[in-house]
């Protein structure tokens, strides 16, 4: 995509949907509400404001690029296709019984989530193939035309096909298929667990192929009624899907394998924290997206966020590991708890205050939206520190009551833990900065990184007002708060690649390394993710990443290690050997010198370059800027009421220089500068924020 | 006002933090260890301690019969070693099923941790090994002799180098040496991953000990589970459970008494120990009846010694549930995790309409091994040497207002072991593994289902299962409030026989392993179930026509 386009982006939230337009000459960005029922609406509705903005026809746009939620929100609320799932005789239940596992162990009452296909759904037919692929009990083909029969019967939407070891050996997934076609509805889905996700552990398998069968009927769906309402509109630039991987695909693509799609709008987060690490030259990066009901961290490391390939999906409790459904799916590896603007606090039997995992949302909202909301959250504690102007908050659209803000706080936290006047909401702010903190660490120590050495990118709506304080508990000691922060994902979006990761499990052992085998397995995967590929980017060069999964035989978490270019040799098992343990030392401390390493897993990535960013370079002189008030705000550094100078943002030229304590306020959010920092702008219009003196 | 806020505030602050600690702890243990029980059923935990040795905090993941033990192994340590003699870089090891978690399988392993010179706080870790030696993961021995090497109270690391000599008898006395090593090795590394961290929660707060936010800990957690005890009728209440037992049933007899904020679990008069390893050490005991009982009562309240230290214990000293060395404990969950079922018992009286049916109860574990040591090795020629653990899990019991969960471990915090995963490990193979119909007890709120599991080999050689933990297969799950039982569970060949004990049993070449875990009992009466509950059991196929009406009297 060359620089002199128009690229128009779309990220549809929860409550907004993001629309940003860029043009050579400068980017327009609006949010308009989410229309739900139909998420096209809001699309098109946006689409037409920023193409006014910038007085351009729909058909001078390039090309789209355009992220959901809507698979996600089938997925919470239960409203994807009516899914039949078909498997091994003997394993009915996998999708059922799970890890068989409690997530909680001291709550008697909790619920194990539930199946997206009820076992009334779920059929099983004679068939087993090993292992190693050999045939235990042949396919009972004649038993497939009754089963058709009764799928029509039951007007089933999609079916889901998942079979033991079907992630090495798919033949009779796909005879199958082939048989179910000719006997089904085109309108019926079919998706095969081989396709969907080659990866052993049946239960993921299965979970993710049903999930994604449950999900294509609705997204191939929207997908299309989308492309053909903007084309009868005059925009028929190519559209492409952002997925949670971070990469971007085709309109075909998305529509086969919509589960990819998920986590689309955090993915675009940590892309856009991508091009700013590479434009400031930044080689570790924690990336720090917090909005209205969760903060999204994400560590890149030289402008790459890292990755992994499992997630989970509709969590009964947000913040509990185990209460959603498991999907193996490439994602970027972030930790996303419930903690927004729109958190609850509260305070515990214990006297303790807790922040979220569950949000007030946009109805009713904070106390301080004045809608109905009684319960205190982070919004309020901002207000009544001061952080956030009433009068100014989302650019002065939805004015604020401090009044109700500060009683709610008292009732909720001051009354119980007999505190006054700030403290009620510096202990809320406080408990909520802690929580990300503590998020933080846990997810640097899993990933052997050294949180205090990294560089902080902030955006999203809260995540200014919050990263100066994280940034201190953390030992972080410079953060970046770019230019249109507001609407972060749908930028990110812009910047993405057009890419296709393919995965597939095969073990296969480091000593006496069978190189031939594992370069037939890449090659094949190589031909197949180029296939996905390279029609969207015609002939531009491509980038080509593989990574294998190793661990010590007998253990069970892997360490992805990137393989060498070209054709492995069996001489290249030593050095993958070393490969592994020095990732394993930094992890873990320690090597154990005479165990066995096997990969597990092997990915190919294929990718299109991603642009060229411009890198930020020293700014000219810069004047000091004019603060347009005094206002008393809350300085966690200092742990007391300050009079700090409000500043507006875009007063402030690239080289301006202010010192902390100080608000730089815009529309979309505000920036704090604690006690302990230092701002500037930089040539790219972005705040930096050094930390002069505290903590480390 | 402001300076003692800002203080109550940090202290929250800290505890939070020394909880992630903990995890982080946790989690690193998982991601290292070896076998499959350990790293994908989750049997491991992490806790911090001050240098009283009192527990401040454990992690979330793990499984109560390690968490609850190791609260009390720490202070085991000191009388062997003092906490004024320990220097920088030390670790302290043991297995000792009395004075540990309660089997030899679980080294304990115990970090102190120094700032600067100064002792500041304990870390502690446990997981369990592959081999320890001994007749391995079977109830068969006579006695805690012949069940593997027990490593008393020792140094495994002295200022920072690692006590090879002790480490060449721990990995000389194990089937899966190298395992071993990696396994305790990762312990170590554990808890030097939650002394950093701690170290730089220290600096960050600019404390020079945790001794106020640990009795800050301690009080606060005390005073919110007396209180709930408070809350409590106060009285006494007995039960008595049956169970299969090995050689003879077992009776587990318990008594409750709450009393002024005190809550005392007696045990006294329960069967004598076994002759074989399903006894529980009172470590063990202790473990599983205050967690039913903390479940019950307080389960928001963080698990530390503080809270902990509401419940009294009483046993006596040579029985199933206090065995004396040096009785056989292999198997000691077969006892050990029926107590939270025992507790109910007592606790369903004290609260009516508020406590659960009972629970298939202990971890069927399927200990599956290729024959050599068993067959001749004319009939073992060619055939491949394995040794593979899986699990097989039963019903919870119905629930006030909610069905047991189905095929899910109770009280135990463990998960299942994928087929594929066992599958790529032996030339063994699952011909079923799915839900039972009708194995969930009556009730209005019925008992979870058990599923039947069948294993057969692709080889054709037989292979060995040991039956060590398969229990109610005699005396089931009984329901609540007039909720009937859940069905028994059964071990059996494919073709017909039964599994005649607790022992190690030949499958035969060709043949196949049935095993049916039990089902969890139901609650309240099953004529009180609604119809469309029945109607959509039936619809799902969880229950049969047959039972429907027989049970439900609901006619079809």
């Amino acid at each position: 995509m060359a620089e002199s386009t128009n690229k128009l982006a779309a990220d549809i939230g929860g409550t907004f949907t993001d629309i940003v337009l860029e043009t050579p000459a400068r980017r327009y960005s609006c949010k308009v509400l989410t229309t739900t029922a139909a998420p096209e609406l809001g699309v098109l509705e946006g689409i037409e404001i920023v193409l006014k903005d910038a007085k351009l026809a729909a058909s001078a746009v390039d090309v789209f690029i355009h992220g959901t939620t809507l698979a996600t929100n089938a997925l919470i609320e239960r409203k994807g296709a009516k899914t039949a799932f078909i498997t091994t005789e003997g394993f009915r239940d996998v999708i059922e019984t799970g890890y068989e596992k409690r997530f909680d162990h001291y709550d008697l009452m909790i619920d194990r989530p539930q199946p997206l296909v009820p076992r009334t759904r779920r059929y099983t037919l004679r068939e087993r193939l090993s292992v190693e692929g050999e045939v235990l009990v042949p396919l009972d083909e004649a038993s497939v035309p009754a089963l058709a029969e009764k799928l029509n019967a039951d007007q089933v939407g999609a079916v889901a096909i998942g079979f033991l070891h079907a992630y090495a050996h798919d033949a009779h997934e796909k005879r199958v298929r082939d048989m179910l076609r000719s006997k089904l509805g085109d309108h019926v889905t079919i998706c095969l667990s081989s396709e969907v996700t080659p990866e052993i552990r049946e239960y993921e398998r299965f979970s993710t192929t049903c999930a994604n069968a449950y999900v294509r009927p609705l997204m191939a769906g929207y997908l299309m009624r989308l492309r053909d309402e903007l084309s009868r509109r005059g925009l028929k630039a190519p559209l492409f899907l952002m997925m949670s991987g971070g990469g971007l695909t085709t309109l075909e693509t998305a529509a086969r394998f919509p589960i990819r799609l998920v986590e689309s709008g955090p993915a675009g987060g940590a892309i856009l924290a991508s091009t700013i690490a590479r434009q400031c030259g930044l080689d570790e990066v924690l990336s720090f997206d917090m909005g209205g009901t969760t903060a999204k961290i994400c560590l890149l490391s030289d402008g790459e966020p890292e990755r992994a390939r499992k997630f989970e999906i509709a969590r009964a409790y947000r913040d509990m590991k185990g209460s959603g459904l498991p999907v193996r799916i490439p994602v970027i590896e972030m930790v996303e708890i419930g903690a927004g603007g729109g958190s609850i606090a509260r305070v515990d039997k214990l006297g303790r205050i807790t922040v979220g995992p569950d949000s007030a949302g946009s109805t009713p909202g904070p106390a301080s939206y004045g809608r109905g909301g009684t319960e205190p959250a982070v919004t309020d504690a901002n207000v009544v520190l001061g952080k956030i102007d009433p009068a100014f908050f989302a650019g002065g659209k939805i004015p604020l009551d401090e009044t109700g803000a500060r009683q709610a706080l008292q009732k909720a936290i001051g009354d119980p833990l007999k505190l006054d006047g700030i403290w009620p909401a510096a202990g809320v702010t406080e408990i909520v900065e802690e929580n990300m903190a503590n998020a933080a660490r846990v997810h640097a120590i899993e990933r052997g990184k050294d949180i205090g050495a990294t560089t902080m990118i902030a955006f999203g709506g809260a995540a200014p007002l919050h990263a100066c304080h994280l940034a201190e508990k953390l030992g972080v000691a410079q953060i970046i708060v770019p230019s249109g922060a507001g609407v972060g994902s749908a930028i990110g979006f812009l910047q993405a690649p057009i890419a296709y990761e393919i995965t597939r499990s095969a073990a296969i052992a480091l000593a006496k390394f069978d190189a031939a085998r594992a370069n037939g397995l890449l090659k094949a995967m190589e031909r197949d993710a180029r296939a996905v590929v390279e029609p969207a980017v015609g002939r531009e060069k491509l980038k080509v990443i593989r990574i294998a999964d190793f661990r010590y035989v007998g253990q069970g978490h892997e360490i992805r290690v990137t393989l060498p270019d070209g054709a492995l040799k069996a001489s290249d098992g030593p050095k993958l050997r070393q490969a592994f343990e020095k990732l394993y030392k930094v992890l873990y401390g320690l090597t154990i010198p005479s165990m066995e390493i096997e990969a597990v897993t092997w990915s190919v990535t294929v990718s299109s370059t991603p642009p060229k960013v411009k890198r930020a370079g020293k700014p000219r002189g810069g004047k000091a800027p004019k603060a347009r008030k005094q206002r008393q705000v809350y300085d966690p550094d200092l742990g007391k009421l300050v009079s700090m100078p409000v500043y507006w943002r875009f007063d402030m030229t690239p080289g301006a220089k202010i010192n902390g304590p100080a608000i730089i306020a815009e529309n979309e959010t505000s920036t704090l500068v604690a006690a302990n920092f230092r701002a500037h702008i930089d040539s790219l219009g972005y705040i930096v924020l050094d930390r002069v003196k505290g903590n480390r | 006002m402001s300076k003692q806020a800002l203080a109550a505030i940090r202290t929250q602050v800290m505890w939070n933090r020394l909880i992630a600690v903990v995890e982080e702890q946790a989690q690193s243990l998982l991601r290292t260890a070896f076998g499959t029980i350990t790293r994908e059923a989750g049997d491991l935990s992490a806790g911090v301690y001050d240098t009283k040795g009192r527990m401040l905090a454990q992690a979330m993941t793990g499984t109560p019969g390690h968490v609850n033990t190791m609260a009390t192994a720490v202070e085991h340590f000191f009388p062997h070693f003092p906490v004024s003699e320990m220097q920088p870089g030390d670790v302290y090891i043991t297995n000792d099923p009395w004075l540990g978690t309660g089997h030899l399988f679980d080294y304990v392993m115990m970090t102190p941790v120094f700032l600067g010179r100064k002792p500041v706080a304990i870390f502690a870790s446990t997981c369990h090994v592959i081999d320890v030696g001994g007749v391995g993961m079977s109830a068969r021995a006579y006695s805690s002799f012949e069940e593997g090497t027990l490593i008393p109270h020792m140094k495994l690391r002295k200022a920072g180098e690692i006590n090879e000599e002790l480490m060449s008898v721990i990995l000389a006395n194990s089937r899966n040496p190298i395992e071993v090593r990696g396994d305790l090795l990762s312990l170590v590394s554990a808890n030097d991953t939650g002394a950093r961290r701690l170290i730089d929660m220290m600096t960050e707060f600019g404390l020079k000990d945790i001794d106020r936010l640990a009795e800050h800990i301690l009080t606060q957690s005390e005073k919110a589970t007396r209180e709930a005890i408070k809350a409590l009728p106060q009285g006494e209440w007995s039960y008595e459970m049956p169970l299969d037992g090995y050689e003879a049933p077992i009776v587990i007899k318990s008594k409750l008494t709450t009393k002024g904020g005190k809550i005392t679990i007696d045990f006294t008069g329960s069967s004598p120990a076994s002759v074989r390893g399903i006894n529980s050490p009172r470590t063990y005991t202790h473990a599983y009846s205050v967690f039913g009982l903390k479940a019950v009562i307080a389960p928001h309240v963080p698990n530390n010694i503080g809270s902990l230290s509401c419940f009294d214990l009483v046993t006596e000293a040579g029985t199933c549930v206090d065995p004396t060395r040096p009785s056989p404990v292999t198997a000691r969950h077969v006892i050990g995790q029926m107590l939270a079922d025992a507790t109910f018992g007592c606790l369903a009286q004290a609260l009516p309409g508020k406590v659960q049916a009972e629970s298939a109860g202990s971890i069927w574990i399927l200990s599956l091994s290729s024959a050599h040591e068993q067959v001749s090795a004319r009939v073992m020629e060619g055939a491949r040497r394995f040794q593979v653990t899986n699990v097989g899990l039963g019903g919870i019991g119905g629930r006030p207002g909610k069905d047991g969960l189905s095929t899910t471990a109770f009280p135990s915090g463990i998960g299942a072991i994928p087929a594929e995963i066992t599958e790529a490990q032996c030339p063994l193979y699952f011909k079923r593994k799915q839900y039972l119909p009708d194995s969930g007890g009556a009730g209005e709120y019925r008992g979870g289902l058990g599923q039947i599991i069948e294993i057969a080999n692709r080889e054709n050689a037989p292979f060995v299962i040991s039956a060590a933990t398969f229990d109610r297969i005699h005396n089931p799950a009984k329901g609540r409030e007039g909720g009937s039982p859940g069905r028994r569970g059964n071990a059996r060949l494919g073709s017909g026989p039964a599994l005649k004990d607790k022992g190690n049993h030949v499958v035969p070449a060709g043949d196949s392993l049935i095993v049916e875990l039990p089902g969890g009992g139901g609650f309240g009466r099953p004529q009180a179930r609604s119809a469309e509950a029945i109607k959509s059991d039936l619809a799902s196929g969880l229950i049969s026509e047959t039972a429907a009406e027989k049970d439900y009297g609901y006619a079809t």
